[in-house]
């Protein structure tokens, strides 16, 4: 263990880490304190220029009540909801299968097409932006839903393929020899060999994408343009433009946005951190 | 039967492969290879194209906004490598058993939680010049206030602090889970040896972060040059395109002033710039797998 542990170390020593971690903490995340201060503030306050002292009267119903009456918020999330949920399971599909086959199976072109995924999962989304807006526009999927979980999927894929590849190449080779051998098909052996022992895998990757893709900003700006289908990074910024001198309300808006990766993050942290460390183990 | 299984066996990889592979020629490998040849075009995103050879890009380097936003992501990548040392030095900090310390962790990692269009409006409200929590501890020393997101000179770099706060919690959680897995074994012989401090760090515990330290580094380059949401929602590149990057600048370019072929050649830039990451990368990345 390193650095040495404190119970190690004198007691005041003792005390004062224990006090300090909290402290550390509070300022670390001062200014998201300072968000949901507001997101609990009356119209006055933040006219009067009380921005960070304790609000004057408490307004977090009335205002988190609000922000969903007088704002598309609810259409936000929904929208955030139709398109993070398919986009997950087609893009964890998709790379189990082909996560296996880079894994388990020796072909010509194997290690060039696993280089291609790494590395298509880094390019700047730029470079993508013109031909895929274009193709998205006149495949009639402009606006839609499907046409930004289609990109997700795909563009997903990449990283999905390399993590679920990583994965599967520790599992021993012998179950799936020992099924072979017994002559099962090899659809039979992916199913029901492969697939019940990278269900922990296949946690980890779902956590880490779905916020990777509810959080996305850019191409819910350049594939979608109306308050029916955006989702809410994107209506958020949009009412931030509507509702400027409110930010009691963009405030609450921030905080629901935030929200549903926050829980899922503490409901599966370990999970989650499983997804993003796996490759710093190795590498 | 052996010869069925084998056909079969030779088939099926190709079979698995296939959904994702497609989608993937389709949305990523075929769209680069458009944008590459996009950029040798004159286009408005609608009209006819005009081949116009290497045009654009002689346009780019007389472009002063092509300077100002590629000298920014000169200052994002550098100054966003402060992240791996300072996620290091969190983690150090918070590396030990007491009550709550799983708690404390999972919070400090918050900010890369949430989305980056969420992190922009705290900042904003962090720096806003007339309350913003930040002018209020300036004025209190005696200074006078800064407007960071509208004065030329700051901007990028408040853009910049705001970006460093999520990626901090990234290196910090890499690290982290580093130090979970370091060998007791060598740290006690160290100790023994009268290593403890500055020098295990540096010649024992560092060493055992390589991996750690690599992922953070890849990460931290790459979240630097992708860097868009935050551009986007705290100054939209302003002001007079001073806190102005490279991916900003090409959306700016092909959707509000329709240069679509200038903003491809933009594109193309950033991604050759980013090729050499990528490269690097992959070649850490094939050499460990053959190891």
């Amino acid at each position: 263990m390193f650095p040495t542990p404190i119970e190690k170390l004198s007691k005041p020593a003792n005390i004062s880490y224990r006090v300090a971690i909290w402290v550390a903490l509070i300022m670390w995340l001062l200014p998201l304190i300072a968000v949901m201060m507001t997101s609990a503030r009356s119209a006055a306050d933040i006219n009067a220029g009380n921005y960070w002292g304790i609000p004057s009267e408490w307004r977090i119903l009335e205002n988190y009540v609000e922000v969903f009456a007088v704002t598309p918020m609810a259409q936000y999330l929904w929208n955030s909801i139709i398109i993070t949920l398919p986009a997950v399971i087609g893009a964890v599909a998709l790379s189990t299968l082909a996560g296996y086959a880079l894994a388990k199976f020796k072909f010509k072109g194997n290690t060039l097409l696993f280089a291609t995924f790494i590395a298509g999962n880094f390019v700047p989304f730029q470079i993508l932006m013109i031909p895929v807006r274009d193709l998205t526009i006149s495949t009639g999927l402009y606006d839609t839903a499907t046409g930004l979980i289609l990109f997700h999927v795909a563009f997903q894929a990449g990283f999905c393929t390399l993590f679920m590849r990583n994965f599967i190449v520790g599992l021993p080779d012998e179950l799936i020899e020992a099924a072979r051998v017994e002559g099962v098909s090899e659809l039979r052996i992916f199913w029901n060999v492969v697939l019940p022992l990278v269900r922990p895998a296949i946690a980890a990757l779902s956590v880490l994408i779905f916020t990777f893709i509810w959080n996305d900003y850019f191409w819910a700006l350049v594939l979608v343009q109306s308050d029916e289908v955006r989702p809410i990074t994107a209506g958020l910024s949009a009412l931030k433009g509507q509702w400027l001198a409110s930010w009691q309300l963009i405030s609450a808006g921030s905080i629901v946005a935030a929200l549903p990766p926050v829980i899922l993050f503490f409901a599966m942290q370990k999970h989650f951190i499983a997804g993003l460390t796996l490759g710093a183990t190795k590498g | 039967m052996q010869n069925l299984q084998s056909r079969q066996r030779q088939w099926m990889p190709i079979i698995f492969l296939a959904p994702a592979l497609i989608m993937f020629v389709i949305y990523v490998i075929f769209p680069i290879c458009q944008s590459l040849l996009l950029s040798l075009y004159e286009w408005d995103g609608l009209g006819e194209k005009t081949f116009i050879g290497l045009d654009n890009y002689a346009e780019l380097f007389t472009d002063e906004q092509f300077w100002v936003s590629l000298r920014n992501n000169i200052y994002w990548m550098v100054l966003y490598m402060l992240a791996p040392p300072l996620g290091l030095a969190v983690a150090l900090f918070l590396n030990q058993k007491v009550l709550g310390i799983r708690l404390v962790k999972a919070m400090f990692f918050f900010p890369f939680v949430i989305s980056q269009v969420v992190v922009a409006l705290v900042f904003s409200w962090f720096y806003d010049p007339s309350y913003g929590l930040l002018n209020i501890a300036i004025t209190s020393l005696g200074f006078e206030p800064i407007a960071i997101l509208t004065e030329e000179k700051w901007a990028t770099f408040g853009i910049i602090a705001a970006g460093l706060w999520p990626q901090i919690a990234y290196c910090m959680i890499l690290y982290l889970t580093g130090l979970n897995n370091l060998s007791p074994d060598q740290i006690e012989a160290a100790r023994l040896d009268g290593a403890y401090g500055w020098k295990m760090l540096r010649h024992v515990i560092l060493p055992q972060l390589r991996p750690a330290t690599f992922i953070a580094i890849v990460v931290t380059v790459i979240g630097a040059l992708r860097s868009f949401d935050l551009v986007a929602t705290m100054t939209s590149g302003g002001p007079y395109g001073s806190s102005n990057v490279l991916a900003y600048f090409m959306y700016e370019q092909s959707i509000f002033n329709y240069r679509v072929g200038y903003g491809a050649a933009i594109a193309t830039v950033l991604f050759i710039i980013m090729d050499i990451y990528i490269a690097y990368f992959l070649w850490r990345m094939l050499k460990s797998e053959k190891a």
